[in-house]
């Protein structure tokens, strides 16, 4: 594409991201009001953030998330990294297209099926609702977004590496984890971070899956959210944001940094 | 015998947790609704053997399929999610073109970082970006404050709870979906084209309209889909920001599901929306499979 960078460009751009972070920027300035009112600026505060830590509805909710997140995340990049190499390396096997669809079937399909399924899942066979099942229904369907990540890394990935592995005489499970996995691991850890971010954020898969008892910081969020706007729900949402932001701006950083890395080594390497 | 354990571990899981859901939802669609536990008739009964299935399969009818029909609500419901999904797509089409295009003339040094701003909101949790628009859209709310200020309205506009929020909050999340595709199609483009068809008398306009425009239809078209499929189910758009006109499919199967308690009905809604996602779905992986074998 040719670069005429023009003022319709500059504007586009300016009024895009503008869309895209007004709203935040003004629920982050908001956090800080003093006033219950949350449309009317009142000066500045940081009462609201006190109370929400000393709210144990609110701390108890993202306890039960993030323990759903950790496992669900790593059970999910397990199974999902092993569909992955049976969708690229396995080659045929019965019931092959089944699989296949059944890998990209969860990315499309509306979440309100998906929690209706597993809720009629998990009664059929009795299972008592709370973490557990929460935990179950994340995994699938986040499996199936590593699966994806994953697999996309495998397929540009040479399989004459690993089999040189095996002609020197590993294992099979010795190729994988010595070459293989060492070779795919940005896309691993790309599949986990999505997997964990994803079952962080889910709310209506959570609230088929979660029994009475246990309760996510979403589905917390969505049951105060239709009660009003509260100045609480504010500083929250202000430190998730604060979190992914700086989470999300230093794996970029060190991403860039392993690049250029590489890239030194690299011209090292072709120097001598 | 290590192949066989590695391809039947995450095929049995989502044979367990993802197929054989879907088998019981097709069931108690086509069961009746009973006030039991649970709440819907026949259940399978294996101890009477061979008879207790022939007479499960017997009682089980397509009733709640032509109650969705003869009940107006269900099929308004649908077409109402139609368009909706439609509308919001061709909005976020609108919006979401001229920014992918401005990513694409962008200079090298600004790309990666331009990409970072349009990827992070979506690492930003959906339920939160959707809240952060009741601030806004309400009656005395941001955007009427600003209005009212700059006197270009007296009275404070009705938006929060209306189709037009809903609107707004499906363009707004969906909108990275849109750009990242059509970004990727043209930041692909080859510059000389356009440079031919000016060469060749074209103004820019219509340079962009015969060249860029049709050569970035891949992408556009990727987009469209991203944002339609998963704006038909949606359900927690139209519950925060929706009102009492707002009639969305996604909503409906919920409320049938927890409110009613009906699921034999929750339960078919779910399969004749699986069955109008189905078009778009094939549709959308025909269109990806052609990029894949043009690429």
């Amino acid at each position: 594409m040719n670069r005429r960078f023009s003022w319709f460009n500059a504007t586009s751009l300016t009024l895009g991201f503008a869309f895209l972070y007004l709203p935040m920027v003004i629920l982050i300035i908001f956090s800080f009001n003093a006033s219950k009112l949350v449309t009317v600026w009142a000066g500045f505060s940081t009462k609201w953030y006190g109370e929400l830590l000393g709210n144990q509805a609110f701390l108890d909710a993202a306890w039960v998330t993030l323990k759903v997140a950790v496992l669900s995340s790593t059970l999910a990049t397990v199974l999902g990294t092993m569909a992955a190499y049976v969708l690229v390396r396995a080659g045929r096997f019965m019931g092959r297209t089944l699989f296949s669809g059944m890998i990209y079937a969860p990315l499309v399909m509306p979440e309100v099926i998906t929690g209706l399924a597993m809720l009629l899942l998990f009664i059929s066979i009795g299972m008592d609702r709370g973490v557990g099942t929460i935990v179950l229904a994340h995994t699938t369907f986040t499996m199936c977004y590593v699966s994806v990540v994953v697999s996309s890394r495998l397929v540009t990935f040479d399989k004459s590496l690993e089999e040189a592995a095996l002609d020197l005489g590993c294992t099979p499970f010795d190729a994988f984890r010595s070459v293989t996995l060492p070779i795919i691991a940005p896309a691993v850890i790309s599949g986990w971070l999505l997997a964990f971010t994803l079952s962080l954020d889910d709310l209506v898969i959570a609230s088929f899956a979660a029994g009475p008892s246990s309760t996510t910081l979403p589905m917390k969020i969505f049951s105060s959210v239709r009660l009003g706007v509260s100045p609480e729900i504010n500083a929250l949402s202000t430190l998730m944001i604060g979190i992914v932001t700086v989470g999300v701006i230093t794996a970029s950083l060190i991403s860039k940094q392993s690049i250029a890395r590489q890239r030194a080594e690299e011209q090292a390497a072709a120097r001598t | 015998m290590r192949r066989f354990f590695l391809i039947a571990t995450p095929y049995l899981w989502l044979l367990v947790f993802f197929l054989i859901p879907f088998v019981i939802v097709l069931k108690i669609a086509l069961s009746d609704y009973a006030i039991s536990i649970p709440p819907y008739t026949p259940t399978l009964d294996l101890s009477a053997g061979w008879e207790g299935i022939t007479r499960f399969f017997s009682e089980l009818d397509f009733e709640n399929f032509t109650f969705l029909a003869s009940d107006a609500l269900y099929w308004k419901a649908y077409l109402s999610s139609l368009k909706i999904a439609a509308i919001s797509t061709f909005i976020t089409l609108l919006v979401g073109y001229p920014i992918a295009y401005g990513m694409a003339q962008a200079s090298d040094e600004w790309r990666p970082t331009l990409m970072m701003l349009v990827i992070l909101p979506f690492w930003t949790s959906f339920l939160i970006r959707i809240y952060s628009w009741i601030g806004i859209l309400s009656g005395e709310g941001f955007l009427n404050q600003v209005l009212m200020w700059t006197g270009i309205i007296d009275a404070p506009l009705t938006i929060l709870n209306t189709n037009v929020a809903v609107y707004i909050g499906i363009v707004y999340a969906y909108l990275p979906f849109m750009i990242l595709p059509i970004y990727a199609s043209l930041e692909k483009l080859d510059g000389s084209l356009i440079e031919a068809a000016e060469d060749l008398g074209c103004s820019k306009a219509s340079a962009f309209w015969l060249v860029t425009f049709p050569l970035s239809r891949p992408g556009v078209i990727a987009g469209c889909f991203l944002v339609f499929i998963p704006a038909l189910g949606e359900f927690v758009i139209p519950s925060i920001l929706g009102g009492n006109e707002t009639l969305m499919i996604g909503k409906t199967l919920y409320d049938e599901f927890f409110a009613n308690r009906d699921w034999p009905v929750a339960s078919a809604v779910a399969v004749v929306l699986l069955l109008i996602l189905i078009v778009p779905i094939i549709l959308f992986q025909r269109n990806e499979q052609k990029q894949r074998e043009a690429n």
